[in-house]
């Protein structure tokens, strides 16, 4: 089997399946509370870890939900890396 | 600071309108900041702001958009072996210092000439520094561009040179990108004038990511993924210094990035297919074409100070308009540079690997 191949075969279809639900479903939850969310944010002091928490949460799944949506979607990285030195 | 109480009430209801505006402009500035490291911010902001959110909460909510969005962009380039983690982090620190007095200056001027006087300052402080870094920038992309040399790897130059040839004792770091040790004393006021560019015009990468090629002497593709860590750094101490305050509106910051991260994944695949050059000419044309968008506004700033004769309000409305539209542009043609530089280098990649199996079948 060529590497193109192997490529095409090895697509993260579950990743994205599963990431991609958990991204919609942390979205639906943000935008279905709102008032809560905005109440409770911004609130100062040592909640200010409350949107910085939730921040790298979202960066997270939604990360590598959309890292994997490129890459079902076929749009990879160049196969010759750029050398950099 | 806002008042907590005040700030919460500040936050804007979301229609899905705003919402798929707001989702689209952070795919866009993605893009952009996910191929030249930075970028977007400056759309973003004023963009929140026309929509009626304070100014305080537009530029803490871009700022808590930025660091997820950098972090993510700098673990994508940094798999290309693009990121040079040590030099963002040296310059990061450096940066953060540079955020605070740059938010302190803000604030002075702010007291003492009010929201007019703050204004003029970012507007002039945008055209001094992109007319001076985004010709220069061009200018080099160009001579690149004209030389044939486009596929050569990238020199030093002589700045970067003589930086890299001063050695003073118990200040010097060695950088992977730059494959030369450097004092720090060096990137120390790169940094601080990277963070104060952030907190003045929101783009520190303008002075970033050009002074890590042109003074420190790193690659272009190197010092725009180093970017995205000296952003993630900026973002994060930013992010947590206005959430202090209640100035984030989560829901907007999470929009944005919800659009920015599909942005940024595809923007850093790009660099694998473009020249190196190609960064310069993307970040060149952005930085000038921004600078005549601010420079639209200068005199609406100083007439409101009584610095020259009134400009009427029909007047402002259309100069405020079109500094916009110009803005929006700019981003627009940077992202479409960026796309189509991707697409022809997936083309020419698929056509040399079409190329090689016919080969390989011929030998065989």
């Amino acid at each position: 089997m060529s590497t193109y191949e192997q490529k095409k075969k090895n697509k993260p279809y579950g990743m994205l399946v599963l990431t991609g639900i958990i991204s919609i479903g942390m979205y639906v939850g943000l935008l279905a509370n709102q008032d809560l969310f905005n109440v409770n944010f911004a609130k100062g002091g040592l909640y200010a870890f409350l949107p910085i928490i939730t921040a790298f949460a979202f960066s997270f799944i939604h990360g590598s939900f959309t890292g994997n949506f490129w890459t079902v979607l076929g749009v990879e990285a160049a196969r010759k890396k750029k050398e950099v030195h | 600071m806002h008042d907590i109480a005040q700030a919460a009430s500040n936050f804007i209801n979301l229609d899905s309108a705003t919402l798929i505006y707001l989702f689209l402009v952070g795919f866009v500035g993605g893009l952009v900041s996910g191929f030249i490291g930075s970028g977007g911010a400056f759309v973003l902001t004023p963009g929140m702001m026309s929509m009626g959110v304070p100014a305080l909460v537009a530029v803490a909510s871009n700022m808590c958009h930025k660091f997820p969005k950098a972090l993510v962009g700098a673990l994508k380039r940094a798999k290309y072996g693009q990121v040079d983690v040590k030099l963002g982090l040296v310059l990061g620190a450096s940066a953060e210092a540079g955020v605070l007095y740059g938010a302190h200056i803000q604030e002075q001027i702010k007291k003492a000439f009010g929201d007019a006087g703050s204004n003029l300052y970012v507007s002039v402080s945008f055209v001094v520094v992109l007319a001076v870094v985004g010709i220069f920038v061009l200018r080099d992309a160009w001579k690149t561009y004209r030389s044939g040399n486009a596929h050569a790897e990238e020199k030093a130059s002589k700045l970067a040179l003589w930086v890299q040839s001063i050695n003073i004792p118990g200040t010097m770091v060695y950088f992977k990108s730059i494959n030369a040790k450097v004092s720090i004393l060096f990137t120390i006021p790169l940094g601080f004038a990277t963070g104060m560019l952030a907190a003045t015009i929101a783009v520190g990468g303008f002075v970033g990511v050009p002074s890590m090629i042109y003074v420190l002497g790193a690659p272009s593709l190197m010092a725009s993924a180093t970017e995205l860590v000296i952003a993630f750094v900026m973002g994060l101490g930013g992010s947590l210094k206005y959430a202090m305050h209640g100035l984030v509106d989560i829901r907007l910051a999470m929009v944005i990035l919800g659009g920015s991260l599909f942005g940024i994944q595809l923007g850093a695949i790009g660099t694998t297919y473009v020249k190196p050059f190609m960064i310069k000419v993307v970040m060149g044309l952005i930085m000038v074409i921004v600078l005549f968008s601010r420079a639209l506004m200068v005199p609406v700033y100083m007439s409101q100070l009584g610095m020259i004769a009134q400009i009427s309000a029909d007047t402002t409305k259309l100069l405020k308009g079109v500094s916009f539209g110009i803005m929006i542009f700019a981003l627009a043609l940077g992202a479409f540079i960026v796309l189509r530089a991707m697409w022809q280098g997936r083309k020419a990649e698929r056509l040399q690997y079409a190329k090689d199996i016919m080969a390989e079948a011929v030998a065989e």
